[in-house]
């Protein structure tokens, strides 16, 4: 079943670092895995847990978190209330019964294509071998 | 004239929302020229079969309290939508899953484990477990079926309105009741009996600057009885709640806990208040962030104590 497998990723990416970082490995013509689908967001801070809980339970079987390097936010702070949300957050998808490889945050700035690259091929690994999550037909199953 | 025909009735729920019909008081009276009631099972003494002999579509407003946990309650709702022309989700459990739908953050397999053999006071040397069907030398006797995965009232039937409020508060209640049985009718799908802005907007308390260096729990002080509580370190849902309420709790020096759910655009209540709560920490390092985190002891019970079963995940991974 692994082998088939292929994970969808929900990408949120911060439009000033991590976006632009997307854009610089593609740019550049790196390899990486496709599986991350990306949705520019203005500012990493902008990312509501609840749209991270949405994609899981919508059939993500993996979100991913980026925007810019602790004090390079282009709003000054945007980066430091994601890392306190995705904090407090990720004590909740333990609850949930949600594997903490499933939902990272990342620090990648605009030069960094080469780590965008490495963590959607690390992410995406890492997301293949836990499974699908495949929330809404378990809630049922459970029902 | 003639009268409305009124049905109340109850799911899973306390019974506080039968009291919350009780706290009428004498506009029962008044509203009794208005109403006929032809279904209340909790005051007086009406059978499942009384509402099967109905007509379809014979009840003018029927209220429903409770939440769907087991297979008598689905049917019941069933039934109830099947004879009424307008049905109300009256209550926190009706419309959000309430206080029984944090049973989704655990399975039935578990409950019965805790409820029949593990609790202190419990003696059941043979280890036996409720079973929907067994032979009595009468005959077959039947249980409902208990559910795993608690679940809204509009989650097994279509719903037409909805009444938060653990219990909803009286003067709300004869409000609602009235606006249905006079008209106009509002559109399907609304929020009846509360605000559309946050408890903040009724809350009393006096606010500065939000920040938040230390998370306390409501059995470790005695808070001011003026300032605006998340100051003090208590998780106040009051940002992520509707109002309608008067903040009663916060008249009794007792944080908001969401009984009245989410505001009219948020998806899910317990998500935002995540949000509203992690972005006010005072704290700038990943391990100071960590530390206040760490303070908050039950995030799902905090956040969706009563809105689990309408939640975006509805229940955690067993």
């Amino acid at each position: 079943m692994t082998e088939s497998f292929e994970p969808k990723i929900v990408g949120f990416l911060c439009r000033w670092c991590s976006y632009a970082g997307a854009d610089l490995a593609g740019t550049n013509r790196m390899k990486y895995p496709s599986n991350i689908s990306s949705i520019r967001v203005n500012c990493s801070g902008r990312i509501d847990p609840n749209l991270v809980m949405k994609a899981l339970a919508l059939g993500a079987d993996g979100v991913l978190i980026a925007g810019c390097h602790p004090g390079d936010c282009h709003y000054t702070n945007g980066n430091i209330k994601t890392l306190r949300r995705f904090k407090l957050l990720q004590k909740m998808l333990d609850q949930f019964g949600i594997e903490r490889e499933r939902v990272r945050l990342e620090w990648i700035s605009a030069a960094e294509g080469e780590k965008y690259a490495q963590v959607a091929r690390s992410m995406t690994e890492q997301v293949r071998s836990l499974g699908p999550l495949n929330w809404q037909r378990k809630v049922e199953l459970t029902a | 004239m003639t009268k409305s025909k009124v049905a109340f009735n109850w799911a899973s729920s306390c019974g506080g929302c039968e009291i919350a019909i009780f706290e009428l008081g004498t506009k029962l009276v008044e509203l009794s020229n208005k109403i006929e009631i032809v279904f209340w099972p909790a005051i007086m003494d009406y059978k499942y079969s009384d509402l099967e002999a109905m007509p379809d579509g014979n009840i003018d407003v029927a209220f429903m309290n409770g939440a769907i946990q087991n297979s008598e309650n689905e049917h019941v709702a069933k039934l109830l939508r099947a004879k009424s022309k307008l049905l109300v989700a009256f209550g926190t459990c009706a419309y959000m899953g309430g206080i029984p739908a944090l049973a989704n953050t655990t399975t039935r397999d578990e409950i019965f484990a805790n409820s029949y053999k593990e609790t202190p006071t419990t003696v059941n040397p043979e280890k036996t477990l409720p079973q929907t069907k067994v032979q009595a030398k009468e005959g077959e006797l039947t249980i409902p079926e208990f559910y795993n995965t608690v679940k809204t009232l509009d989650q097994v039937v279509n719903v037409d309105y909805y009444v938060p409020g653990c219990p909803p508060v009286g003067e709300q209640v004869g409000k609602v009741i009235t606006q249905l049985v006079d008209g106009p009718l509002p559109p399907k799908g609304t929020v009846l009996g509360a605000s559309d802005r946050s408890l903040c907007y009724e809350c009393k308390r006096v606010r500065n600057e939000r920040r938040i260096g230390k998370i306390i729990r409501t059995h470790q002080t005695i808070p001011d009885t003026q300032k605006c509580l998340l100051e003090q370190g208590i998780i106040c849902m009051g940002p992520a709640t509707r109002g309608g309420c008067s903040a009663v709790c916060l008249d009794a020096n007792m944080p908001c806990r969401g009984c009245y759910g989410p505001l009219p655009k948020a998806i899910d209540q317990g998500g935002k208040m995540l949000s509203a709560l992690s972005s006010i920490f005072d704290a700038q390092s990943e391990e100071e962030i960590e530390k206040i985190a760490g303070e908050v002891v039950d995030p799902i019970g905090t956040f969706y104590r009563f809105s689990m079963a309408k939640s975006l995940m509805r229940r955690t991974k067993k």
